[in-house]
């Protein structure tokens, strides 16, 4: 069971009140249609799945409501950073995917 | 080429091996020969399991049995490199060997055989898919079920003791109205239930109508069923061994090295392997591998959950899935009750999966099933999903010219594994995708052909 601080309400909340909407920092190709299938389909569908630390997408379904990115490991399930949509990725420990 | 979608290849060897010799050597010395482990070690006949052979090391107390394979050291090359020592990799060096004659393989493992998904699963085994690339592909590895054990001369313990799908609402009703019917039209045995019907198949479950869940009806197909997830790991690399097929188990592939978008080979614990041909068969460290390769794939690995409890007395004997409220069960040949739960919402490694999943699926299961709430649970675990966007595989070649993924397979891969095995077998083998296998290949996330399964797949099996 996670527990994890959403950085609006300001409190450590369980998984459960929370989605995770998947891979942050994904941004939309500013001109799709000059994009070839094979770049929109990079866009839509591949993702980095790493095995260590990820940064993700989360809503606080059930709380405030409100998006926000989590820098969380894969393995050991450990929420690194919580950080608010626009804010920079942060470095993960040691270095991307271990 | 022209290949038949409702009849099941008979699986012809490409060369007849050697007629066990009969020498003077002693079966004794000949297992201390296999025991030592050496690849130098001349291949030694494989002993046929028959009741003969029971009875003839019975008397012997069970001590002259040959090991079912061998533990060879790694070669420095091999022709094709199979990573990942499940069901499907073990199935595709079987077939790859024994169908296209190509010997010079090594399955690299990085745990033991059958530690992955294919020693966790909940082994249910159906075609009843909606889409008909999906259903060909699961209907060819169905009819390969009752012919298996036979092929490999190992029990796999298939038990078509059909499967029910149970819906609750009207929308789940005509869901699986629609797929059974789809069904149909590709000659899979779909037949569609009423409660009273349910209820008979299975007597202990809640049908009355104030139900938490009410059982409108049900899919049920017949020739579905469960196999033994073991046995069918073992006996795929006890029969690949008996081909030639190198099985190096407690070798982590660490690497892949390409060199102008061909693949040589690839780092392992036990040092570099130089192959022609790499064949990533690794479920939820797909997207692990192909990171090694500087690719990356649509995938995402979650945890997907499931337990069994104390052995009972016998009380169910078909296979109850629900999607609508996360589970499926079974019981086992044990005794005990197999129950399965949906993949994390998240993505995730560890081998355990999230406490409010489970924790749903056996609500869910009391529900339904109001007198297994006294029954004791005896072991819970996880295994590590590959969970694709139209919640099928991804059977081909990649960008890199000798590297090949068969991965994607999710939560309900093992039903297919001699099909999956024997498709990409020929797909390795003859460098183009088999045809059954042509829908699944990665360019359908280019084209936009994606074979949508999320109703069929569900949620997990
Ligand atoms: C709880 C659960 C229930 C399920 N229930 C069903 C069901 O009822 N019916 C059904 O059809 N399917 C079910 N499935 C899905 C099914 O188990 C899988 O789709 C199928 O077993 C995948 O087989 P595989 O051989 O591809 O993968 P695996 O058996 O996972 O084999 C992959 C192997 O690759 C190895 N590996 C990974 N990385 C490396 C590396 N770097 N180097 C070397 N080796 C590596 C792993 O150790 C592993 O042994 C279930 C899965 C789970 C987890
Ligand atoms: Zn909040």
């Amino acid at each position: 069971m996670l527990l994890i601080p959403c950085p609006f309400c300001r409190e450590d909340r369980s998984e459960e009140e929370f989605s995770c909407a998947g891979e942050a920092h994904i941004a939309r190709p500013e001109k799709p249609a000059e994009l070839s299938d094979h770049e929109w389909g990079d866009y839509l569908f591949m993702r980095t799945n790493p095995r260590g630390p990820h940064r993700e997408l989360w809503v606080h379904t059930a709380g405030c409501r409100r998006y926000f990115n989590v820098l969380r490991d894969t393995v050991s399930y450990e929420v690194l950073v919580v950080y608010e949509v626009g804010q920079p990725p942060p470095d993960p420990p040691g270095g991307d995917e271990s | 080429m022209e290949i038949s979608l409702t009849t099941v290849p008979r699986v012809r060897k490409a060369r007849k091996r050697s007629r066990m010799s009969r020498t003077n050597t002693s079966r004794a010395e000949n297992c201390d020969e296999i025991r030592s482990g050496t690849t130098d070690v001349r291949r030694l006949p494989v002993e046929k399991y028959s009741l003969f052979s029971l009875v003839k090391h019975g008397r012997r107390h069970h001590e002259t049995w040959q090991r079912a394979w061998r533990d060879p050291s790694p070669k420095q090359s091999y022709d094709t490199v199979i990573v990942g020592g499940g069901g499907h990799g073990l199935a595709t060096a079987y077939y790859l060997a024994k169908v296209h004659g190509v010997q010079d393989v090594a399955v690299v493992e990085k745990g033991y055989l059958g530690g992955g998904n294919t020693g966790r699963n909940t082994t249910i085994v159906r075609s009843n898919y909606l889409r008909d690339e999906a259903a060909h592909l699961y209907d060819f590895a169905l009819k390969m079920w009752p012919g298996l054990s036979q092929d490999l001369n190992f029990n796999v313990m298939f038990s078509p003791r059909g499967v029910l799908s149970l819906g609750h609402t009207l929308h789940d009703m005509r869901e699986i109205e629609r797929r059974v019917n789809a069904n149909r039209l590709n000659g899979i045995d779909g037949r569609m239930l009423d409660t009273a019907d349910v209820q008979k198949q299975v007597p202990l479950l809640n049908c009355s109508p104030d139900a938490r869940y009410p059982v409108l009806g049900a899919s049920w197909q017949p020739s579905g069923g469960v196999a033994r997830h073991d046995a069918v790991a073992w006996g795929f690399a006890r029969a690949a061994d008996s081909h030639g097929v190198d099985l190096l188990q407690q070798t982590e592939v660490t690497g892949i090295r390409v060199r102008n978008g061909t693949v040589e080979g690839v780092e392992t614990s036990r040092g570099f392997i130089a192959a022609r041909k790499v064949a990533c068969v690794a479920a939820g460290h797909s997207g692990v591998l192909a990171a090694m390769a500087g690719l990356r794939l649509p995938i995402e690995s979650r945890p997907l959950q499931a337990l069994v409890s104390e052995p009972l007395k016998p009380c169910l004997d078909t296979v109850v899935m629900s999607n609508a409220v996360h589970c499926y069960i079974s019981q086992s040949d044990k005794g005990d009750l197999v129950i399965g739960a949906g993949a994390d919402r998240y993505n995730g490694y560890g081998q355990r999966g999230s406490f409010s999943t489970i924790e749903h699926t056996l609500e869910a299961v009391c529900e339904l099933f109001p007198s297994f709430s006294r029954v004791r649970m005896n072991r819970h675990w996880g295994g590590i999903v590959d969970i694709c966007p139209d919640a099928c595989p991804i059977i081909g070649p990649t960008p890199v010219e000798g590297l090949y993924f068969n991965c994607g397979w999710g939560t309900g891969g093992f039903k297919a594994t001699p099909g999956s095995g024997y498709v990409f077998a020929d797909t390795l083998a003859n460098e183009r995708p088999h045809p059954l296998a042509a829908p699944f290949t990665l360019e359908r996330f280019a084209s936009g052909a994606l074979v949508d399964e999320h109703g069929a797949a569900g949620v997990a099996h």
